[in-house]
């Protein structure tokens, strides 16, 4: 019957493109030539970043934790200090990650041209943007650390749990970093950002139960934090030195991977937009 | 019977919104060329260059770069090409052969293989005692060659080099002219878009001239020339009434001429020939004849 055949033969059209789409997607060499070229470029800024990724949290939890900690001595059942301690941790993540992406996806493909430079060898945009990502979730992951270790220094007992905060830190690290990427594809110059910053990070860097426990605000606030994958962070580090909490914890792992997922496909599309004309 | 092809392409078109920038383009590289491609800016050079690394995709046409065909299997042709952008798209704050390193691993050499390939670059570059130096300390001349041997790290079969000695002094551009006539030398095919016409006529075995869009004359330059200038050429020096005077009457004799702006040159003389200084006909003045006196 030729309408079968006929059928038959788009089917396998359709199968060969498919499967040719297929190979050659996030090839490891790849993603290995993007991510060395950041290791490389790192070894020549290290200093600086890894200065305010320490410095910056660390006057968070001296500022809200002995200015605050002063007034209010313990919130939620938890010692201020040790509260505020394991708060930033998430807003490390966010500030190295997020920042990191926006401004130096956008100083790459505009001012540097370096995309330019990596997509003209075989690299594909998926590739560059999931390496990229990768490569900044990794540090943000390590940063993240600091102000756990900072709080430890000021009275805050180690716990198991706390080797599973880099990992989370990762882990939304990465959703925030593809998040960067994202608005700085979509942005037109780099003071859109203040946009992005001002109405998108700032809400979320403090409705994220870092500095005060969301049952402080208005029911529909505390709904619409639930939204928000800082407060999962925020959740999951708590636990992660307190004591996990099982399912609510499982959840909160999933609303972050969702989110790095999401955030990821999203980047690399409008990335390809804007890199390939 | 004919040279396999580096880089074939038929009716190539592409659209920027109500643009056409390229507009129907056939273009053959065969292996082991080193082809030119000539044309006044905005005439589609760059847009066919961003073409063949499918950081741009044509709207209509076939594009084969080293027997891939493209956008499907561009990956595979960026593997065996090198790419000399217009642009300088080093990494600044890394040093010369960190920034060759970087594209050893780009370029997924193996592990042993790219030590060997960054010596091989930096001898290329002549940039062995600067090795340490960090790029934005180096010269503009430096920045050039460094651009042009991260390139070849992988011994590509194919360079597309885009304007290479745009901006740069005659010492410098001397320089990079011998960097490309070695790699020409050694058998690598080269597709190189310039809007210096010398530069063409020195390197290139082919020239295609490029003109909004497409191709409008493909052949050796000295065949170019002959065909479309003839063998010599008068300049005709004067005032401007002088200057009209000159072109109607070669115009009338049924000469071609062109405008060079201090003079008149009157083309593919025979015999009778008006008042002037005789040279011999060159590239520019069929660049000029087939692309158009005035810029749009």
């Amino acid at each position: 019957m030729p309408h079968g055949v006929e059928r038959r033969a788009r089917t396998q059209l359709r199968s060969g493109r498919l499967s040719a789409e297929r190979v050659g997607r996030l090839e490891r060499p790849a993603l290995l030539g993007v991510l060395m070229r950041e290791v490389i470029n790192f070894s020549s800024y290290w200093r600086s970043t890894t200065f305010s990724a320490t410095v910056e949290p660390t006057i968070y939890l001296l500022a809200f934790g002995f200015g605050f900690g002063s007034l209010v001595s313990t919130v939620g059942g938890y010692d201020y200090v040790e509260f505020v301690g394991t708060g930033t941790v998430a807003t490390a993540v966010l500030f190295s990650s997020a920042f990191a992406a926006m401004f130096g996806t956008f100083i790459k493909y505009k001012f540097q041209r370096t995309y330019d430079a990596i997509l003209a060898a075989p690299v594909d945009t998926e590739e560059l943007a999931t390496a990229e990502a990768l490569w900044i979730a990794l540090r943000a992951g390590v940063y993240g650390c600091v102000p756990l270790l900072v709080a430890i220094v000021f009275g805050l007992d180690p716990s198991w749990g706390m080797l599973l905060v880099p990992f989370f830190g990762i882990v939304a690290g990465f959703g925030w970093a593809c998040f960067g990427i994202l608005a700085s594809a979509i942005a037109t110059s780099i003071e859109n950002f203040n946009y992005i910053i001002s109405a998108g990070l700032t809400p979320l860097f403090l409705v994220a139960g870092t500095f005060f426990p969301l049952t402080q605000l208005p029911e529909w606030a505390q709904t619409l934090a639930q939204l928000n994958p800082l407060y999962h962070l925020v959740q999951l580090v708590r636990h992660a030195a307190f004591g996990f909490d099982g399912w609510a914890d499982v959840g909160h792992v999933a609303v972050l991977v969702a989110f790095a997922l999401l955030m990821w496909r999203l980047a690399i599309w409008r990335l390809e937009k804007r890199l390939v004309d | 019977m004919t040279a396999p092809l580096a880089i074939r392409l038929r009716g190539v078109v592409k659209r920027f919104g109500p643009i056409t920038a390229v507009d129907g383009l056939d273009l053959d590289v065969p292996e082991g060329a080193c082809v030119g491609l000539l044309g006044p800016n905005g005439a589609g050079k760059s847009t066919t260059m961003k073409m063949l690394t499918a950081q741009a995709i044509a709207d209509e046409g076939e594009l084969t770069v080293l027997g891939h065909t493209l956008p499907g299997a561009s990956k595979q042709a960026r593997a065996e090409c090198g790419v000399v952008p217009q642009l300088d798209n080093l990494d600044v704050t890394l040093t010369v052969e960190q920034n060759l390193l970087v594209f050893a691993f780009l370029y997924r050499l193996g592990r042993g293989e790219r030590r060997p390939a960054v010596e091989r670059a930096l001898e290329i570059a002549k940039l062995g005692d600067r090795r340490d130096t960090r790029v934005d300390k180096l010269s503009g001349g430096m920045r050039r060659r460094l651009l042009i041997a991260r390139a070849l790290v992988h011994r590509p079969r194919l360079v597309l080099l885009d304007e290479p000695t745009v901006g740069l002094d005659p010492q410098v551009r001397q320089e990079l002219w011998a960097l490309i006539d070695r790699l020409r030398s050694e058998g690598t095919s080269i597709l190189m878009s310039t809007h210096y016409i010398e530069e063409a006529e020195r390197l290139a075995d082919s020239v295609t001239i490029m003109s909004h869009g497409r191709a409008v004359a493909t052949g050796a330059p000295q065949a170019l020339i002959t065909e479309h200038a003839g063998r010599e050429a008068v300049e005709v020096y004067g005032p401007p009434p002088k200057l009209a005077e000159a072109e109607a009457a070669a115009r009338a004799a049924g000469l071609a001429t062109r405008r060079t702006g201090t003079s008149v040159a009157v083309l593919r003389i025979n015999g009778d020939a008006p008042e002037g200084e005789r040279r011999p006909a060159n590239l520019e003045d069929v660049f000029v004849l087939l692309t158009g006196e005035e810029i749009a």
